[in-house]
């Protein structure tokens, strides 16, 4: 069955997590048990309608603020597809929880309140979308029950939304808008008979169509090394298998490669997936590959076909978004994570500073915040062999790990 | 005689299946799976001889072959463990070849670090935690893979690939590293240690379908069968074994029953069933309206009661 991996962004208050139990309400995803303890506390908090909220809002100091302070994950699925939505809290100070969702989903869902129309957070919201090169995007407008279902003021939201998509710079992304009310389930599952003036999709529609053909379909095969599997056993005595899993294209029996950084030229001999071998490795499959000579391959190698390589490099500019409390300074130790390969870094430039708002750019900056995205220069101690973001999804992103600390501190995307 | 090797299916004898399986979570698993045995130094999977454990093992043994698992399996028992899971671990772990260790809650009990529950709802399921947190410092154990999922619970929800605990095991939930794309940060300090969850993103119907589909054998409780039961707070325990406290007011009665989580025997209720074949028990999982953890008393007790024991360091 096929997996798709939804984001959802959206201000305090504009309903997220209502669209999300509407969703699963709707799609008979909501278990009785659950169902009940949300009715019972629903009841509880005297309100006349069900709180679903109640029912991604996981931690407890989440339910007492009645906020979500981290991504959760919540599963649905219907007769064709199994849905992971990521959940990232609205709140200024969380950006970077938006990017991380962002990162391993297919589509997007932004929110807007239908009262109060496009606000400086939904600015921010596309911004983060586009960033992240995110395929789809569905704008919904929510609370439209709220404005009586009004045809002219969901036009006007969506007019002001074009505005904001001119200064995109991810041009090929889809963007989809539709009126909804998660409260009452208008056009969330079921169609609505409230938007007779609405001829589209309801959400769930929508998703259902979504062809992720195209959503990994972004640049030429790249095959870090994970790990050397060296059985040494009598059957397996010579056998030298390359783990890893395959990124951008497909790769074939026969291909003809290079491995990086050693520059050795080769051909695959075997693609193996557990005990049976097979003649194509799709994107996104982990295999273990063999080759036709004997190469000395460790883990943070990659594999690229001949005449395909990438930027080998101890330089990259980059667009980097800091995601730690401990500022982000040229003068720090950090550490650079690319795919499964580990370098140091150091800061040569912080070039300008990115109002996440298209409110333009910030030069003459000599540290980072949490939730601040630039451009900024890294020189590293090795060479790592990237491409750029927009031409390579995985292999034109990185993380970047505070040494002191250990912790993932930021996420870079490779110009 | 062929050796193994050669008996490998070459692709002209596929009958034209020319690509792996298209489950991307099983891919995302192994490449999980992967990455601890290349990032850590002494990792090891916390086997319970439940299902999504059982499935663990089936992705380490996909992840490495042609070699074995490179990390041993730990069994927290609680000794209040079914008998048919117990048998099950020991043929499983013949079969594989690896190795194996048990740390008993009933020494931990022995020792004097933790006390025995009473009562109705008396369960070991508390305890684990301290014999787990023990194991892994006894062995100085970095990565301990398990086979929590995140549509099982709402605190789980919100648990990353990799997490990282202190050095007294404990879940920190607010301050939680940011998982991107799919880099899996392990850099911990000396005395840290990052549980790891491959099939986070499975759902229950998920893991049976790939037990189905993988033809994975699993231990016979699973399978709807005649069982001496008895009712309490309208769930459905089990009167065949001692550890489970039955008052005398509370009347057993064989039902047709299968378990659809196997935890400690003292918190893990049965249900109705006669789904006595996987295919059975698939549909009959794809048409449930209770989630699974409805028949576990241990999330009973209140609405935190999963994130409470989290930060404590339970699995």
């Amino acid at each position: 069955m096929e997996v798709l991996k939804i984001a959802t962004a959206g201000s305090v208050d504009d309903g997220k997590s209502t669209l999300i139990g509407r969703l699963l309400y709707d799609t008979k995803s909501m278990t009785d048990d659950k169902l009940e303890a949300i009715e019972r506390t629903s009841k509880q908090k005297g309100y006349d309608y069900l709180d679903f909220s109640l029912a991604t809002d996981g931690l407890v100091a989440e339910r007492e603020q009645g906020i979500t302070i981290d991504v959760a994950h919540i599963y649905f699925s219907t007769p064709s597809k199994s849905y992971i939505i990521a959940d990232t809290p609205g709140h200024v100070e969380y950006t970077r929880n938006m990017v991380t969702g962002a990162s391993t989903s297919q589509a997007s869902i932004i929110l807007i309140d239908a009262r109060k129309g496009v606000i400086e957070q939904t600015h921010r919201h596309f911004f983060i979308n586009n960033l992240l090169r995110v395929k789809d995007v569905i704008v919904a407008i929510n609370k439209m029950d709220l404005v009586d279902f009004s045809e002219e003021t969901y036009n006007n939201i969506k007019a002001d939304f074009e505005e904001l998509m001119k200064k995109r710079d991810y041009q090929d992304q889809n963007i989809t808008f539709i009126p909804v009310s998660a409260l009452k389930g208008d056009n969330v599952v079921n169609p609505s008979e409230n938007t007779p003036w609405y001829k589209g999709q309801t959400l769930l529609e929508h998703l259902e169509e979504l062809d992720q053909k195209d959503i990994y379909n972004t640049g030429t095969p790249r095959f870090p090394v994970q790990y050397v599997i060296r059985p040494k056993t009598e059957d397996f005595h010579d056998f030298r298998g390359f783990a890893g899993k395959v990124y951008g294209g497909e790769l074939n029996v026969g291909d003809e490669v290079v491995v990086l950084p050693s520059m050795t030229r080769s051909k695959i001999k075997d693609i193996y997936f557990y005990n049976k071998q097979y003649k194509t490795a799709p994107r996104r499959s982990s295999v273990t590959i063999t080759l036709e000579d004997e190469v000395n391959v460790s883990r943070g190698d990659m594999l690229v076909k001949v005449g395909d390589l990438p930027t080998i490099d101890k330089q990259l500019t980059a667009t980097i978004s800091w995601m730690d409390s401990d500022n982000f300074t040229p003068g720090g130790k950090y550490l650079l994570q690319h795919g499964v390969n580990k370098v140091l870094a150091k800061v040569d430039a912080i070039e300008h500073k990115i109002h996440p708002d298209y409110s333009g750019i910030e030069e003459n900056v000599t540290s980072l915040q949490m939730n601040d995205i630039a451009k900024v220069r890294l020189r590293l101690n090795k060479p790592i062999f990237y491409d750029r973001f927009k031409d390579h999804r995985t292999n034109g992103s990185f993380i970047i790990i505070d040494s002191r600390t250990n912790t993932t501190a930021g996420v870079g995307f490779i110009e | 005689m062929s050796t193994l090797a050669e008996e490998i299916k070459k692709p002209e004898n596929l009958n034209g299946v020319e690509r792996p399986s298209a489950n991307a979570l099983e891919h995302e698993a192994i490449y999980i799976i992967r990455e601890v045995a290349a990032q850590f130094e002494k990792p090891v999977l916390l086997f319970s001889g439940g299902k999504d454990s059982i499935t663990l093992v089936r992705l380490a043994q996909k992840a490495f072959w042609p070699a074995k698992i490179p990390f041993p399996l730990m069994h927290i028992d609680t000794g209040h463990n079914f008998p048919e899971t117990i048998e099950f671990r020991d043929k499983l772990v013949e079969e594989l070849g690896v190795e194996l260790i048990v740390r008993n809650v009933q020494d931990s009990i022995d020792e004097g670090k933790v006390v025995e529950e009473t009562g109705k709802y008396a369960s070991r399921n508390m305890l684990q935690t301290t014999t787990l947190l023990d194991a892994i410092e006894e062995f100085k154990f970095d990565a301990c893979i398990g086979g929590a999922r995140r549509d099982e619970e709402k605190a789980r929800a919100k648990e990353r690939i990799f997490s990282v605990r202190d050095d007294f095991g404990q879940w920190d939930e607010k301050n939680q590293r940011p998982e991107l794309f799919d880099m899996l940060n392990g850099e911990i300090e000396i005395g840290q240690n990052v549980r790891v969850f491959p099939i986070s993103n499975w759902t229950e119907l998920d893991v049976w379908s790939y037990i189905q589909k993988e033809s994975i054998e699993i231990p016979s409780i699973y399978f709807a069968h005649k069982r001496n039961t008895f009712l309490r707070d309208g769930l459905i325990w089990s009167a065949e074994d001692d550890v489970v406290f039955r008052a005398d007011d509370e009347q057993v009665e064989e039902r047709m029953v299968r378990f659809r989580t196997v935890g400690d025997m003292s918190c893990t209720a049965a249900v109705e069933s006669h789904a006595d074949t996987i295919d059975k028990v698939v549909s009959e999982i794809r048409d449930s309206r209770i989630s699974e953890r409805g028949a576990r008393i241990d999330d009973k007790r209140s609405e935190a009661a999963m994130e409470k024991r989290k930060q404590q360091g339970y699995f």
